[in-house]
């Protein structure tokens, strides 16, 4: 077990792990780039979804439910299947990774918009804002909290999740460890599982500490 | 200024909230509407803006059939205030009460100046615009409620149990700030409360309103104590309704003779002869002395004669100097003889059930004879 720790320290530290065109660098980037992509489709179709729910009120019950059936589904089968669909592209790889962010926007939007009180979405109307100022001005403000969360949580899911690319023969940190698997190379995989790990925290933390820079005005009660 | 005409509103799940409502708010003045929950008070309220829109009928600010504008440009043109404010927490104080002239596109600075000037109208400090709602007391928050409606300067402002969510002592204040406030501004007001003291200490004319969205009577509060339309306005109005009309009436009529001289009591003034104390010159013990003006209340002055030792009020001018004394039984003949007018003329309604067609401030005001039991709930307020 000690042994197995030097080791990986050693794999971890060594620089020639560092350079390259499949140096830990490189493939740490490919890894960010396969995730933000991602996650930023995801937003682009879960944001609206949520917030029209959430303005509207309507259509909750069938938006939960189907975010639920999308958190179920098997990432890896999901690649499968659209990877028999489409042939050996990138694409399976980014359905299965949005496949999976989607529900995690959709409900927290839909929660923040809902979270919004009642007297100040009252309020709103009655001052006269017409239903964008009240949905741009005043509810989504006040839900922005609880959407930076789904938003956190989404891409949190993807970094750990995109080790798929590898499956499919292309980069990211996932190489690590299907490579070590193939290779039977214990080290590898561990070092690859590892970098992912850290990667996934040092975002979260990240995003949560520019979260509560952000809201640092709010009530307790609404942040 | 706000008329109703035949106005009906059922809501989808088949309850009426307003039943065929006919009334007229003229411009200037507070009208309070009141009755117990679910009797369509804040639906009638929110149709003026059309927060809710009405099955049926028309409604008119200024002239204008509310239905025929937009919306959002009408809401503009009418001051909202509602319960627990409703403030944008996310919003400072200042930006909060600049909320409609940023609507209506005065720029940033034209509307902060505004609301800065507001700070101040509502009694808050230049310091509270900067904070956000949060940090702000609930009795304040409902300031900046206040402040946020009257940005624009509308001619109407709506209420909707603005200080249902504070308590009582801040809600004295806020009520008394209120009437200096409308005292200066002359708004049409629409008040909304459950709270019949409330209603009685803003309204210039109280609409009262039973379950299923009845307007029963709608009339100045003294008239409205002295002659409700039925039973069900007498019973709402409460046991104490006596007490509250002579709360309204002032004391400027009654008798006043000269202030006793060379007796037991002494009533001591200082130099300018304003009134202090009564001395008792058996015990050489003082007790001081609340001297009243014409406009304070019959209730204030039984409350004093029975406070006094010797059953004396001490009256004054507006300067505050002696006029002169009442005695307890003055006051209490005047107190007795308006109360028993009161229920005299609840009863005479009652039994000619003439009242809703002479009254023209109270269309539609079902009368039911149920007089027993209205002279009944006014007896049992009657000081004892």
């Amino acid at each position: 077990m000690y042994e197995l720790l030097v080791d990986l320290g050693g794999w971890l530290t060594g620089p020639e792990q560092w350079s390259g065109s499949d140096g830990i660098g490189v493939r740490l980037l490919e890894h960010l780039q396969y995730s933000a992509l991602a996650t930023v489709v995801a937003a682009a179709i879960a944001l609206p979804i949520g917030l029209l729910i959430g303005h509207t009120g309507r259509g909750a019950f069938l938006a939960i439910n189907l975010s639920s059936f999308g958190r179920a589904l098997p990432t890896v089968g999901l690649v499968v299947l659209v990877f028999l669909a489409s042939g050996l592209s990138m694409t399976p790889v980014y359905v299965a990774l949005v496949a999976l962010a989607v529900p995690a926007i959709v409900t927290n939007t839909y929660a923040g918009m809902a979270a919004v009180d009642r007297d100040v979405k009252d309020a709103a109307r009655g001052q006269g804002m017409r239903w964008h100022q009240v949905l741009f001005q005043v509810e989504l403000p006040l839900a922005l909290p609880l959407i930076m969360t789904g938003l956190r949580l989404a891409l949190i899911q993807v970094v750990a999740t995109a080790t798929i690319a590898a499956y499919v023969s292309f980069g990211g940190l996932g190489r690590y460890v299907f490579d070590g698997l193939a290779q039977r190379d214990l080290v590898q995989v561990l070092g690859g599982a590892v970098l992912v790990a850290v990667l996934a925290v040092a975002l979260d933390l990240l995003l949560a500490g520019a979260q509560r820079l952000l809201f640092r005005h709010r009530a307790p009660a609404t942040a | 200024m706000i008329q109703f005409q035949a106005v009906h509103k059922q809501f989808p799940n088949g309850t009426t909230a307003v039943h065929d409502l006919s009334l007229d708010l003229p411009e200037g003045g507070v009208t309070v509407l009141v009755g117990s929950s679910g009797c369509g008070k804040t639906t009638t309220l929110r149709m003026i803006n059309r927060m809710v829109e009405p099955t049926s009928g028309t409604i008119r600010v200024a002239g204008k059939d509310v239905t025929e504008q937009d919306a959002a440009e009408l809401r503009r043109s009418i001051g909202y205030v509602i319960q627990q404010a409703g403030l944008f927490p996310h919003r400072t104080v200042l930006d909060n009460i600049a909320t409609v002239p940023l609507l209506l596109g005065w720029g940033r600075r034209k509307a902060r100046a505004r609301a800065a000037e507001l700070l101040d109208t509502v009694g808050l400090t230049a310091d509270a615009g900067k904070r956000y709602p949060h940090q702000l007391s609930g009795g304040q928050q409902q300031r900046v409620g206040v402040a946020r409606a009257l940005a624009a300067d509308p001619p109407v402002l709506l209420m909707d149990e603005p200080f249902g969510a504070v308590d009582p002592v801040v809600r004295t204040q806020l009520q008394d700030e209120l009437l200096r406030l409308q005292q200066e501004l002359g708004k049409t007001i629409v008040f909304v409360t459950h709270d019949i003291d409330e209603a009685v200490r803003l309204g210039d004319r109280i609409a009262v309103f039973r379950t299923g969205g009845h307007l029963v009577q709608c009339a100045p509060p003294e008239e409205l104590l002295a002659r409700p339309a039925d039973a069900f306005v007498a019973d709402f109005l409460g046991a104490e309704r006596g007490l509250k009309l002579l709360s309204l009436t002032g004391i400027a009529a009654l008798p006043q003779g000269a202030a006793p001289d060379g007796g037991r009591w002494e009533l001591l003034r200082d130099p300018a002869g304003k009134p202090l104390a009564w001395r008792d010159t058996d015990t050489d013990t003082e007790t001081p002395v609340r001297p009243l003006k014409g406009t304070d209340s019959l209730l204030s002055a039984l409350n004093e004669s029975v406070a006094s030792p010797t059953g004396l009020i001490a009256r004054v001018d507006e300067d505050g100097v002696l006029t002169g004394v009442t005695d307890r039984d003055t006051i209490h003949d005047h107190a007795n003889r308006l109360h028993v007018t009161a229920s005299r003329d609840t009863l005479a309604a009652d039994d000619a059930d003439t009242l809703a067609a002479d009254d023209a401030d109270a269309p539609a005001a079902a009368v039911a004879v149920e007089a027993v039991e209205a002279v009944e709930a006014t007896k049992g307020g009657g000081p004892a």
